[in-house]
């Protein structure tokens, strides 16, 4: 973890000390001016809880103590500098990493030691930071991947034809060109995947992980390389995600990115988190901005 | 080999309705074709495959094909058993990406296990006749695949090599080792497969072979339309994507342990049926069958002939057999000796020349072709 700034533990202690309540009193989720707001009754209920969790990987504390948790329909910001532990509080949510201590619940459920699979199943997707396609696999075939993730028919089906084997296959197709369409790569779809472009294959990832039929969709650094303009593009994506009720978890750098587009903000710094807010709180939090914007000045 | 596409969803535009068959299962060339084109040409390619037990008397070409001096209809069986096991072995390397180097492994299991059952020298004294066996030969098989894959699925790569490598040779060592396996003694009579002419005389006898490589090739059939319709599934796809980034597989909902399984099991099965063929005809099989060198050349073979393809996979499996045979009788010109003697050697120098001028295979997959292509810039700096 090389940080731009070091600072000793007692100003990073210091710096957690803002009181941090899981609990959350309902309300109405803070968001920035110009949102539409929610239709009522999804919001406001938790989808997921990081309850204090801490993961280490040797001596190194990658997460310490971390805890916050995600509202139903929200677009939730994790951001931090690098080397914060968003992506390492990634892999725990996503059953990567097991949490040394603490517990990740999901709908109430505790995920923690759940298998991989188990947990895209059970409605938790996620894209990566650097894109991990099936290169030699077309756009299709990687959303169709996804798709088979709520498929029952497996080997005696597919061996045989079975028709019920066969209208998932139809299904699982059509859904997945669907979604292709969706992100705007439908034109692609029987082209194998290596050769796309860097930003299609960032939006064919966002399609494999919809095709999992997600409650939640955890996108890590979508915007990492992208021109100003493909930015734009993603902000209008993640908010037509949005929209379709899938609860959308980002990762992001760009901090005018997370700052447009997210309803409330988490931020880690070595592992610990060190406010959260709505993004304008964050904005101003001065711990923000002593720690991660560095001046005051890139805020904006 | 009829084809049957799923009608495309109405919205595509007819120039992507093109593009999902070459994503299919059998790629390249063949997989472009209209479906009527590829029926007639599936048709045509059976057809001269049953056909072939008569190519020595073809004029002109015929001679050129057979060797002299053997039975070609045994050699063509031979390449039948070759076929099935490559055919087999591409399920786990070609498709899951599965390095398994103990292939014979199966093949011996199937092969013993119809030994056991059906031989008077068998200690079980049970002489099932040959059917009888094959539907337990073919469960013991795929079980073997599973107590194998259980333990070791979790290793990758070479890892997953060696241990592989040891089950064959486990195999084959308790094989000779054990009284009850018989070793080198072996187990004879085992009968043939059912059936007769009008006349009485039994179809599948000890004269002729080509009744038994008409079996094998309709067997080779079956398991062809068996793994394409797994291939063009989401089994193909969970297989290819566990061999193109597992953890991501895994992510994205794979049960990436319940495929390797899979692919495993449906390795053994078809391995299994390729011994259950050899048992049937030989009549006889000792310990020395199942050598490791088997293995390879099977893998060689599916290399060979291109991994990931149905079509590179048959043709290597039937080059495997084929090229060794064909050296007999053939004169080398130095030590004026029988070049069946050198068949390694030459086989050898026919792989490192496939090799070189050909990596990805005489049918390659268009993906195996495309990520060699890629190691290739890898390795020229732009």
């Amino acid at each position: 973890m090389s940080e731009p700034h070091m600072e000793t533990p007692q100003e990073l202690d210091a710096a957690n000390a803002r009181p941090v309540d899981r609990a959350m009193p309902t309300g109405t989720v803070g968001r920035s001016v110009g949102e539409p707001e929610l239709s009522g009754g999804r919001s406001g209920d938790v989808l997921l809880e990081v309850d204090h969790v801490t993961l280490r990987f040797g001596g190194v504390v990658a997460l310490n103590d971390v805890s916050f948790s995600l509202r139903k329909g929200e677009i939730f910001g994790l951001i931090g500098p690098n080397g914060a532990g968003k992506t390492t509080c990634f892999n725990a949510m996503t059953g990567v990493y097991r949490p040394t201590s603490g517990g990740i619940r999901f709908q109430g459920e505790s995920i923690v030691g759940k298998k991989k699979h188990e947990i895209t199943r059970g409605g938790i997707a996620r894209t990566f930071q650097n894109v991990r396609l099936f290169p030699e696999m077309t756009a299709l075939e990687n959303v169709m991947v996804g798709a088979d993730a709520h498929h029952k028919t497996s080997v005696v089906g597919a061996l045989f034809r079975l028709p019920r084997h066969w209208q998932e296959e139809k299904a699982g197709r059509e859904k997945s060109l669907e979604l292709l369409r969706f992100v705007g790569i439908e034109r692609r779809a029987g082209e194998v995947s290596r050769n796309l472009s860097y930003g299609e294959q960032r939006r064919l990832e966002i399609a494999r992980a919809l095709a999992t039929n997600p409650t939640l969709l955890c996108l890590d650094e979508p915007a990492a390389g992208f021109t100003p303009a493909e930015k734009v593009e993603l902000l209008e994506l993640i908010r037509k995600i949005r929209d379709t009720g899938v609860t959308v978890l980002l990762i992001e750098h760009d901090m005018r990115l997370v700052m447009g587009v997210t309803d409330r903000i988490v931020v880690l710094e070595f592992g610990k988190k060190i406010a959260e807010g709505t993004p304008a709180e964050v904005r101003d939090d001065p711990k923000v901005i002593a720690a991660y914007l560095g001046v005051p000045t890139d805020a904006a | 080999m009829t084809t049957t596409e799923t009608p495309p969803t109405g919205a595509v535009p007819a120039a992507e309705k093109k593009n999902w068959r070459t994503s299919g299962g059998v790629r390249g060339w063949f997989g472009r074709q209209h479906w009527a084109v590829r029926t007639v040409l599936a048709l045509v390619f059976a057809a001269v495959a049953y056909l072939l037990p008569y190519a020595g008397d073809v004029p002109v070409l015929g001679p050129q094909i057979i060797t002299e001096g053997i039975d070609w209809p045994s050699a063509l069986f031979n390449m039948s058993y070759y076929v099935l096991l490559a055919l087999g072995l591409n399920v786990v390397v070609g498709f899951a990406g599965l390095l398994d180097l103990g292939y014979v492994g199966f093949f011996a299991v199937g092969a013993y296990t119809v030994a056991m059952l059906t031989s008077p020298d068998s200690v079980l004294h049970t002489e099932w006749p040959w059917l009888a066996a094959i539907p337990v030969a073919l469960a013991i098989a795929m079980l073997s695949g599973l107590i194998l894959g259980w333990p070791t699925l979790r290793l990758r790569g070479d890892y997953l090599a060696i241990v592989t490598l040891g089950f064959a040779e486990i195999i084959r060592i308790f094989a000779t080792s054990s009284e009850t396996l018989r070793g080198d003694r072996g187990f004879s009579d085992i009968p043939h497969p059912p059936g007769s002419y009008a006349d009485g005389k039994p179809i599948f006898g000890v004269a002729d072979a080509t009744p038994y490589y008409w079996l094998g090739l309709s067997v080779i059939i079956l398991v062809i339309f068996g793994v394409r319709n797994l291939d063009r599934s989401r089994v193909g796809r969970s297989w290819l994507a566990i061999r193109e980034d597992e953890e991501a597989a895994e992510i994205m909902g794979v049960r990436t342990i319940k495929y390797k399984l899979w692919a495993f099991a449906i390795g053994a099965f078809i391995g299994g049926l390729g011994g259950v063929m050899f048992a049937g005809q030989q009549g006889f099989m000792n310990s020395q069958t199942f050598i490791l060198q088997f293995s390879i050349l099977v893998l060689a073979g599916v290399v060979m002939g291109g991994s990931g393809n149905l079509f590179g996979a048959i043709l290597g499996g039937a080059l495997i057999s084929y090229i060794p045979d064909r050296l007999r009788g053939i004169e080398d010109p130095i030590f004026h000796t029988d070049l069946f003697g050198f068949r390694f050697a030459i086989f050898g120098l026919v792989i490192i020349a496939i090799m070189i001028f050909r990596p990805q295979g005489l049918i390659p997959s268009r993906r195996r072709a495309m990520e060699l292509k890629d190691r290739e810039k890898e390795v020229a700096p732009q």
